[in-house]
């Protein structure tokens, strides 16, 4: 576990002075965050390094977790689905037990605190069983193409809360709360961020089997058609009729049937053409994606529609510039020309990777300045920050 | 040199963005939602630029015109939008008013503009700032040249534009060595720096060195 101290070898110089003296004003307030579990990335990795650190600052911070039946699971996994935009079928009994769980989980937790962040649909009913301090919806997906009929049920509650938060502004639903807006960060620290040696990086390439004799362009993501991994292939193929490159498309597919199918044709392609390696990871594959990134000579992140993807943050924090779609929080992670480019297309895709193999001298400047860019913008240390002023902001 | 009576204390400040679900997906809808939204917003999208942006992003001057040139591809409104120094305008309705009247020429006798996918709309926002006492103070300008020198550059922000934008008041450090230091001539340079198109760490080595040849002028 990493403590305070730790990110100012990280950090941009006294930001962790800043953020202890933000801190001394909420020193000893009561903060509770409230998720669907404390596994996986995306918000449960950030409160994993968040949590201990404003313990550590003299905030009475807990992180409680609901839990229910498969019914329970099943119906919130689908009520996220609908609120993300998919097409799903959702039951009034399902709802109905989703609300009674919720009930139930009220009574079970502690929820007294001066501020309480729900996080994400699962929890978010509970807010009906509110009784003391000040209610956040803390929303870490895009809302803005929610299904209009789960809108309209999930907005019962949501409505209840004092305040929303938001990744980006345009990933907000209708609302009649203030909506506040707090992009999410990676920790520097953590297994999939932190340093390793050159040695590391060897030894784990050598176990996935990735050969380093050509320059290697990476994308980690999942295999799903949001991720365009087959129009990486294809820019692939553009550029590797001027570059002798290697591929590497690492990612999961989750035992999901359409990922699964995809996956499938790219092990097909990864099979005709041995410059093409598909790897299918577990979930807390951290240190072998670290060690992916950091070998990549360029890092491609060619979504079609994304959430706020960190997978640009963490290979610019590596040093790598990005090919990356133009897709939900890609385009704000991505400065163009400076830390790498945002394409709409295959060829586009392929375009600046050429320019950049074309152009050596510019990888290195690039990864640079997106390092820089990370280290401002996208560590924890600045979520930290933007979480304790919104503290301050609606407690005072 | 004098010391004040009441010393100078440094202030950081965190902006807590909010967003006001109202977006523009072409230049005639920036152009409404300009006049419509509330006037932080116009604050948050022309000063409050600053404090967001690094040397190497802060080429267009505000968010609006950023956004035409990145997301509409109109470099022609992007340069009538960039050229407009918030500084010069005595409250934020006249820049408003100016921004409005940009759009609405530049828009005049055109026929339908392009318009954007919702990811790439201009969505508007504005934001709370929240004050973080940095326990430093000066009473001396031996003191406060220490302070600027280590501060954390939110309160370069704080002390000089959002002071003299938001709060319309005089900014805070010309102000104090006025007043408590009795140093009329620093004063006046300090307010004569030109913000506008620069960094924050910019404004600083300005401020420094003003402080530096001031401080070398009374040491003879």
């Amino acid at each position: 576990m990493s403590r305070i101290d730790d990110y100012r070898r990280v950090a941009s110089p006294g930001a962790v002075d800043f953020i202890l003296k933000l801190a001394e004003q909420v020193k000893g307030r009561r903060f509770l965050h409230v998720t669907g579990g404390r596994l996986g990335g995306g918000a449960a990795e950030t409160l994993r390094a968040e949590v201990p650190i404003l313990s550590e600052l003299g905030i009475d911070a807990r992180w409680e977790i609901t839990g229910g039946d498969s019914a329970y699971y099943a119906t919130a996994r689908t009520l996220q689905a609908t609120l993300e935009g998919a097409e799903r079928v959702l039951s009034e009994e399902g709802l109905a037990r989703w609300v009674d769980m919720n009930g139930l989980n009220a009574k079970k937790l502690d929820l007294d605190a001066d501020l309480i962040l729900v996080h994400d649909s699962q929890p978010a009913s509970l807010v009906s069983a509110r009784t003391a301090g000040r209610w956040v919806w803390r929303c870490h997906f895009d809302c803005s193409s929610a299904q209009a009929g789960p809108w309209a049920f999930f907005r019962r509650f949501a409505d209840q809360y004092d305040a929303a938060v938001f990744e980006l502004p345009g990933f907000e639903g209708r609302l009649g709360i203030p909506m506040y807006v707090v992009p999410p960060s990676i920790d520097p620290l953590s297994e999939r961020n932190r340093d390793l040696t050159p040695r590391e990086v060897a030894e784990i390439l050598g176990a996935l089997g990735v050969a380093r004799d050509k320059p290697l362009l990476v994308q980690v993501g999942p295999f799903a058609r949001a991720h365009d991994p087959l129009g990486v292939v294809n820019a692939y193929r553009l550029v590797k009729k001027h570059h002798d490159v290697r591929l590497v498309l690492a990612g999961t597919a989750d035992g999901e049937p359409e990922r699964l199918e995809l996956l499938s044709q790219l092990q097909e392609v990864a099979h005709e053409d041995p410059d093409v390696v598909v790897l299918e990871l577990p979930a807390e594959a951290h240190r072998q994606v670290n060690a992916l990134q950091r070998a990549a000579t360029i890092v491609l992140q060619k979504s079609v529609r994304a959430g706020f993807d960190l997978g640009p943050a963490e290979a610019m924090w590596k040093g790598k510039p990005v090919v990356g779609g133009y897709a939900g929080g890609l385009a704000q992670q991505i400065l163009p020309n400076v830390t790498g480019y945002t394409v709409h297309s295959v060829e586009g895709a392929a375009f600046r990777i050429r320019h950049l193999l074309n152009n050596p001298e510019l990888i290195p400047r690039m990864g640079a300045a997106g390092r820089e860019h990370v280290r401002r913008s996208f560590l924890v240390t600045r979520e930290l920050v933007d979480d304790l002023a919104l503290v301050i902001h609606l407690t005072r | 040199m004098r010391r004040a009576e009441k010393p100078f204390t440094f202030s950081g400040c965190v902006e807590l963005r909010q967003t006001l679900d109202v977006h523009a997906l072409d230049e005639r809808e920036l152009m409404h939602r300009l006049a419509e939204v509330p006037a932080d917003s116009i604050f948050f999208h022309t000063f409050g630029y600053f404090l967001r942006h690094r040397s190497f992003t802060t080429a267009y001057g505000n968010d609006f015109a950023r956004w035409a040139a990145l997301e509409i591809g109109d470099r022609a409104l992007a340069e009538r939008l960039a050229v407009v120094d918030p500084f010069a305008f005595p409250t934020l309705e006249a820049l408003r008013e100016h921004l409005v009247t940009i759009v609405q020429d530049h828009l005049r006798g055109r026929e339908a503009d392009s318009r954007v996918e919702f990811d790439r709309g201009f969505h508007f926002q504005q934001s709370h700032v929240v004050e973080v006492p940095l326990g430093l103070a000066a009473s001396t300008l031996v003191e406060f040249r220490a302070g600027l020198a280590s501060v954390d550059e939110s309160a370069i922000y704080l002390h000089t534009v959002e002071t003299r934008a938001r709060e319309r008041r005089a900014e805070a450090f010309a102000e104090w060595l006025r007043d408590a230091l009795g140093l009329p001539a620093l004063a006046e340079r300090f307010e004569r720096i030109d913000p506008y198109l620069t960094t924050l760490e910019r404004i600083r080595a300005r401020l420094l060195g003003l402080v530096d040849a001031t401080l070398d002028e009374a040491r003879g």
